[in-house]
């Protein structure tokens, strides 16, 4: 975090309330899940918060986000209704999905946030469709791929690839590579460890942030959204991240012995909430976390309180109108 | 009246809609080379310009997930597959995804596409090249299944795929691209979930599915010339939504039904119909049998080939069969050609 200081304060404290929000949230869902009120199965985002902060920072409202099965972080970063989120867990009528989505497909189109998926690589493809059509339309907004490095592995991200270089369409591809497809290493998948490489061949530009750092995040979002949005087509970036809990649910997971504890620990040291946290002045921070503190309340409040979708609602939505 | 084939139908309704609505685009593989599709799109790339008719990578599934993304931000995507085979590269986009997203985002999204494919038959298409697999479909919630088999229907209901606001699999076949029709000029559409008789008859209702429902006509035409006997020919067009009322009121009357399929028969529109007829319709003592691809892979050689599907001669049989039981075997010697056969209307 050495170059912080040419980052102004603004920017600080807004990366500051949104990681904050998110760890804070996920922590809420983690306490609760226990007691079987969130009817959902939860793949937290703890740990690897940045990312999405990083590059959801540089984007502006109107453009799109499509993420997947761990997108609690990209959905809270993006701008989703933190309430309907909750709600959406909770199985709730109120929910972003009137609750026939929950945890793994939060949308929030308001906000720009076109959905998730419980298959890997699956919105990949969809996420490059979109971008096919802003660049139909000439439009200056342009499409934010989120996905793990598990989906690298699918043939739909190739195909992908592939497709939004030839076409130079407005999107940037996020490789979120938390190193595990649930516990699977990825140089147990992978011949090498170079998923930003292979990027480049498919044409398009291409780095790896390593060490989780939101500021070069950031910034190398700024340097790419600006490409794109000049017509220069699409580019990608792998980084490097941890998730900290198991891979589904909201414990941890050393005894399985995949992974080791200290593999876990030297990103815990580096805990960007940590750091971006000590750039601001204590009342700052208390300042923001107070507020946060009661969105939260409030969200799992109006979860707890609101109705699940009555029998009817099984049928609504399965076409426009029904048949 | 303004007769055209099959494919000049298809064509016309593209070229309309998208004359009419700039969000409409067609991308699949060979979409904008010489042959066209079958002709099918001949002359859009030209017209319409490569943005909107684009040739594609063969990657089916991002393909079809291209598509979805374009209709998530309000184009109406055509996507099309030279066969229907392909559209198994895609299974994941159509199934886990398109056919859910309305449903599994509450509502929020519209995904208005329609995924165009063509089954194969004969000149050795084999185990690859001719398949049929829309029961697969028909399984799953969220997807409109249209399989038309007049130029007049698959004009209207190419028409109405495009104007829907949900995905759609529009089914054509290779051998009825040469079925001639009546055709309007000008754009119509052709509502979902309305079968269409071909043919009237009070002995024998003949459900004939997409070329099957040509095959059946053939039927029909022999069976009367022959037998005395009237077959009522039914081509449902829709398979999703399946218009069983129109089938029902036809089977009341003849007592007699056979289900033709075009693809093989365990889990079926032969299943489907009987099962809604029984359970829905609440119909008893009528006699029904199922006909459709012997199950096995499809043989290339034609020595096999002629074996695996039903066609005119055997559903005539078949139907003969169970018009006169117990009357001595009787085989038709009339022979017409597929494109000897064509309904004329009334549309």
């Amino acid at each position: 975090m050495s170059k912080i200081s040419k980052i102004n304060l603004g920017l600080t404290e807004r990366f500051y309330r949104s990681l904050y929000r998110i760890r804070k949230v996920e922590e809420e869902i983690a306490r609760i899940y226990p007691t079987d009120k969130i009817k959902s199965p939860v793949h937290l985002s703890i740990g690897q918060e940045a990312v999405s902060v990083g590059i959801c920072e540089a984007l502006r409202l109107k453009d799109k986000v499509f993420g997947t099965y761990r997108g609690h972080a990209m959905y809270l970063a993006k701008g989703g209704d933190l309430k309907k989120m909750i709600a959406e867990l909770y199985g709730k009528v109120t929910g972003c999905a009137k609750g026939k989505g929950g945890s793994m497909h939060l949308i929030d189109t308001n906000h720009g946030i076109m959905g998730a998926s419980a298959i890997v690589g699956t919105m990949i493809p969809v996420a490059t469709g979109y971008a096919y059509a802003l660049r139909y339309r000439k439009s200056n907004s342009l499409v934010a791929a989120f996905f793990g490095d598990g989906a690298v592995d699918e043939g739909a991200f190739h195909e992908s690839l592939n497709f939004a270089a030839l076409k130079k369409l407005p999107i940037l591809f996020i490789c979120e590579n938390n190193t595990y497809a649930i516990h699977s290493h990825h140089l147990k998948r992978h011949h090498s460890d170079n998923i930003f490489i292979r990027a480049r061949t498919y044409g398009m530009p291409s780095e790896r942030i390593g060490d989780g750092d939101i500021f070069k995040i950031y910034r190398a979002a700024n340097k790419y959204i600006a490409k794109i949005r000049q017509g220069k087509g699409p580019a990608f970036l792998e980084c490097l991240t941890c998730r900290w809990k198991e891979h589904v649910g909201p414990n941890d997971d050393f005894d399985l012995g995949y992974r080791s504890e200290d593999e876990v620990s030297c990103w815990k040291k580096n805990d960007p909430l940590k750091e971006i946290g000590l750039l601001l002045s204590t009342a700052t921070r208390e300042r923001i976390e107070s507020k946060v503190q009661v969105e939260i309340e409030e969200a799992f409040s109006f979860a707890e309180k609101s109705p699940f979708p009555s029998k009817e609602k099984i049928y609504q939505d399965v076409f426009a109108k029904s048949l | 009246m303004r007769i055209l084939t099959y494919p000049e139908a298809v064509r016309e309704a593209t070229d309309q809609e998208m004359s009419i609505d700039p969000s409409v685009i067609v991308l699949g593989q060979g979409v904008d080379d010489p042959k066209a599709i079958l002709g099918t799109t001949k002359g859009l790339a030209a017209k319409f310009g490569p943005t909107r008719v684009f040739d594609t990578p063969l990657s089916e599934d991002a393909m079809t997930g291209v598509a979805i993304g374009a209709a998530l931000a309000g184009l109406r995507p055509i996507h099309i597959h030279i066969r229907m085979d392909f559209m198994l590269l895609a299974m994941n986009q159509l199934v886990n995804m398109v056919a859910k997203m309305r449903y599994m985002f509450g509502g929020s999204v519209s995904v208005p596409i329609v995924i165009r494919s063509i089954i194969g038959k004969s000149w050795g298409q084999g185990p690859q090249h001719s398949q049929s697999i829309y029961p697969l479909f028909m399984n799953i919630p969220g997807l409109k299944i249209i399989a038309p088999s007049t130029p007049y229907d698959a004009k209207g209901c190419l028409i109405n795929a495009i104007r829907d606001n949900d995905p759609v699999i529009f089914i054509e076949h290779r051998l009825l691209y040469y079925q001639k029709s009546y055709v309007p000029a000008k754009p119509y559409t052709t509502a979902f979930g309305k079968a269409r008789i071909l043919s009237k008859g009070r002995d024998i209702t003949l459900v004939g599915i997409s070329q099957m429902a040509i095959e059946c006509l053939r039927a029909s035409i022999y069976l009367f010339k022959e037998t005395g006997i009237r077959a009522e020919v039914i081509d449902p067009v829709s398979l999703a939504p399946l218009d069983i009322d129109t089938i029902a009121r036809s089977v009341k009357k003849t007592g007699r039904l056979i289900i033709v399929d075009n693809a093989w028969v365990p889990c079926g529109l032969g299943a489907e119909i009987i099962s809604r007829l029984l359970v829905e319709s609440k119909l008893k003592g009528f006699v029904a049998q199922r006909m459709g691809f012997a199950h096995t892979t499809c043989p290339t050689t034609p020595a096999l080939e002629k074996y695996f599907y039903p066609n005119a001669q055997s559903i005539a049989m078949k139907a003969y069969q169970i018009c006169r039981p117990g009357k001595k075997h009787w085989r038709p010697n009339t022979k017409l050609k597929i494109e000897e056969v064509e309904f004329k209307g009334p549309f």
